[in-house]
């Protein structure tokens, strides 16, 4: 499904070591333009040690990783800002700012990263709160006073604030039931295709990813072990694969208990 | 073996602490001047760590302002100099004990506080949120702290001097039957320019350590609930022995003249 042209974003050989434990070993990845990739694999496999990299909230001990072809492994400061503003993303927890009300939440890179004046980030943030299927009275609570569901939504408004060309979702299902799991996935897969964004998500959820992705790569010990449409995860003649998408206990994989 | 692996282990940590410090005090006092600046969290700042610290300076300051005319007045009626009791009040309140006192209850008070509450923004991703919304978590976070404390810390400091001498003059007059207007006369003689500002310029120190080491041990907190517990506690245990070490450092400096 890869687009013709370079790809949006392309990790090359990435390594990541914390102490002597090696989380990602020469990762290879390229997701193309206006694609819905989505990596899984077990908890503790680097998934979000991959997503943090791009970010670059963590520094790769080796290797690159280009947006656009252009490489921004190394940049820092004014630099990676810029490149940063391209970026959404949906943490895991939904991570909302606590010390201030939901609609400022949303707004809060356009306030604080681009400038936009209050009044304007306000109708924006509201407009995006619709988006995600909430009304304007929920604009004024606290985060704390929502659901796990409700901060996730708010956690997406607030990742599509700025019409982003790439979004990140780290683990958008986790610890929601099934039926607001759904909700989610319809909600990801509507304001990607509605911003025309790139997404990159990371799940252990079969049937989110299933759902949300037009590709899916599996990581495995710190490499992409199998990647391909969505539509063959089922026939990936991978032993890995095969033992993760039915989880089974027995296989290839043995669980690390320690991490 | 083992015992050369560990003794490594120790200093490499300790050079790895120390290097993560520098790095971070660096990027928080450049933060200082270079924008944006945000002046609104500033003031919320302000208000946290200067205007609700009053009532516990205050009252600490009172405290120790009237213990230390009672021990004073116990020390120096042995030589019948009872009418030095204003003026050492003024001079151990002004130099050392304004200072340290309101330092040690602001570290307890307020590096705490900084490090609960960026340690959890640690262990929830906030900080990494901040990141990707284009906001550096530096500047967002730590500077406005640590300007803050500094800019409070002398303002508290002046105050609890005052309050400390009043103390004094409470117990003096109550307890220790001094006259009114000859101790106030006695102290208003006694105060010098000098035993204030040194007070003062320790204070703007003191606010420094403070909230850095708030901002240092929550941002570098990890592991859920017990690693924001530990940083609290780190913050406090190392805020209030750098001010005592500074404290020391600082006396000998300023008053190495005389």
């Amino acid at each position: 499904m890869v687009s013709g042209g370079t790809p949006k974003v392309e990790l090359r050989g990435v390594k990541k070591c914390f102490g002597n434990k090696v989380v990602l070993d020469g990762l290879n990845l390229t997701i193309g333009r206006g694609e819905s990739l989505v990596v899984i694999g077990g908890s503790g496999t680097g998934k979000s040690v991959m997503i943090k990299c791009v970010l670059g909230i963590l520094r790769p001990d080796a290797g690159q990783i280009f947006v656009d072809g252009k490489e921004i492994t190394h940049l820092r400061g004014r630099a990676r800002d810029e490149i940063l503003r391209q970026f959404g993303m949906l943490f895991q927890g939904a991570a909302l700012f606590d010390s201030l009300t939901v609609w400022e939440n949303v707004a809060f890179g356009l306030i604080q990263g681009r400038g936009v004046a209050r009044k304007k980030a306000r109708d924006i943030a509201m407009e995006k709160l619709g988006k995600v299927g909430l009304g304007p009275e929920v604009a004024m609570l606290s985060p704390s006073e929502l659901s796990g569901g409700m901060q996730k939504r708010v956690g997406l408004a607030r990742a599509i604030a700025a019409n982003p060309e790439i979004i990140f979702f780290d683990e958008p299902t986790t610890g929601l039931d099934p039926i607001m799991a759904d909700v989610i996935n319809d909600l990801i897969v509507a304001t990607v295709k509605d911003v025309g964004a790139t997404a990159l998500s990371i799940t252990h959820d079969m049937v989110s990813s299933r759902k949300i992705s037009d590709r899916i790569a599996m990581l495995y010990q710190g490499k992409i072990i199998w990647t391909g449409p969505t539509a063959e995860i089922d026939h990936s003649d991978n032993p890995y694969v095969e033992q993760f998408i039915h989880g089974r206990a027995e296989g290839p994989i043995k669980m690390q208990v320690k991490a | 073996m083992n015992i050369f692996a560990s003794i490594g282990r120790v200093i490499l940590n300790l050079f790895e602490q120390t290097g993560r410090l520098t790095l971070f005090t660096t990027d928080a006092v450049t933060g200082v001047v270079r924008p944006p600046i945000y002046w609104a969290l500033i003031g919320q700042q302000l208000m946290r760590i200067g205007f609700y610290s009053l009532p516990v300076v205050g009252l600490t300051a009172f405290f120790t302002g009237g213990v230390l005319a009672l021990q004073i007045y116990n020390g120096a009626s042995r030589y019948g100099a009872e009418t030095f009791v204003p003026v050492v009040v003024l001079v151990g309140i002004t130099r050392e004990l304004g200072p340290v006192i309101a330092g040690l209850m602001v570290a307890g008070r307020v590096a705490a506080a900084i490090a609960a509450e960026i340690g959890t923004m640690r262990v929830t991703e906030q900080i990494d949120a901040l990141t990707t919304l284009s906001t550096n978590p530096i500047k967002y976070l730590v500077v406005p702290r640590i300007v803050a404390a500094v800019i409070s810390m002398p303002i508290l400091v002046a105050i609890a001097d005052s309050i400390g001498v009043f103390g004094g003059y409470v117990a003096s007059t109550q307890a220790l039957g001094f006259n009114g207007s000859i101790y106030l006369n006695n102290t208003m003689n006694g105060l010098t320019y000098d035993d204030v500002s040194s007070g003062l310029i320790k204070a703007a120190v003191f606010g420094f350590i403070i909230a850095l080491m708030g901002c240092y041990n929550g941002f570098h907190s990890k592991g859920g609930a017990q690693g924001v517990g530990s940083a609290t506690t780190n913050a406090v245990v190392s805020a209030s022995i750098l001010i005592l070490a500074a404290n020391y450092i600082l006396t000998s400096v300023i008053f190495s003249h005389g």
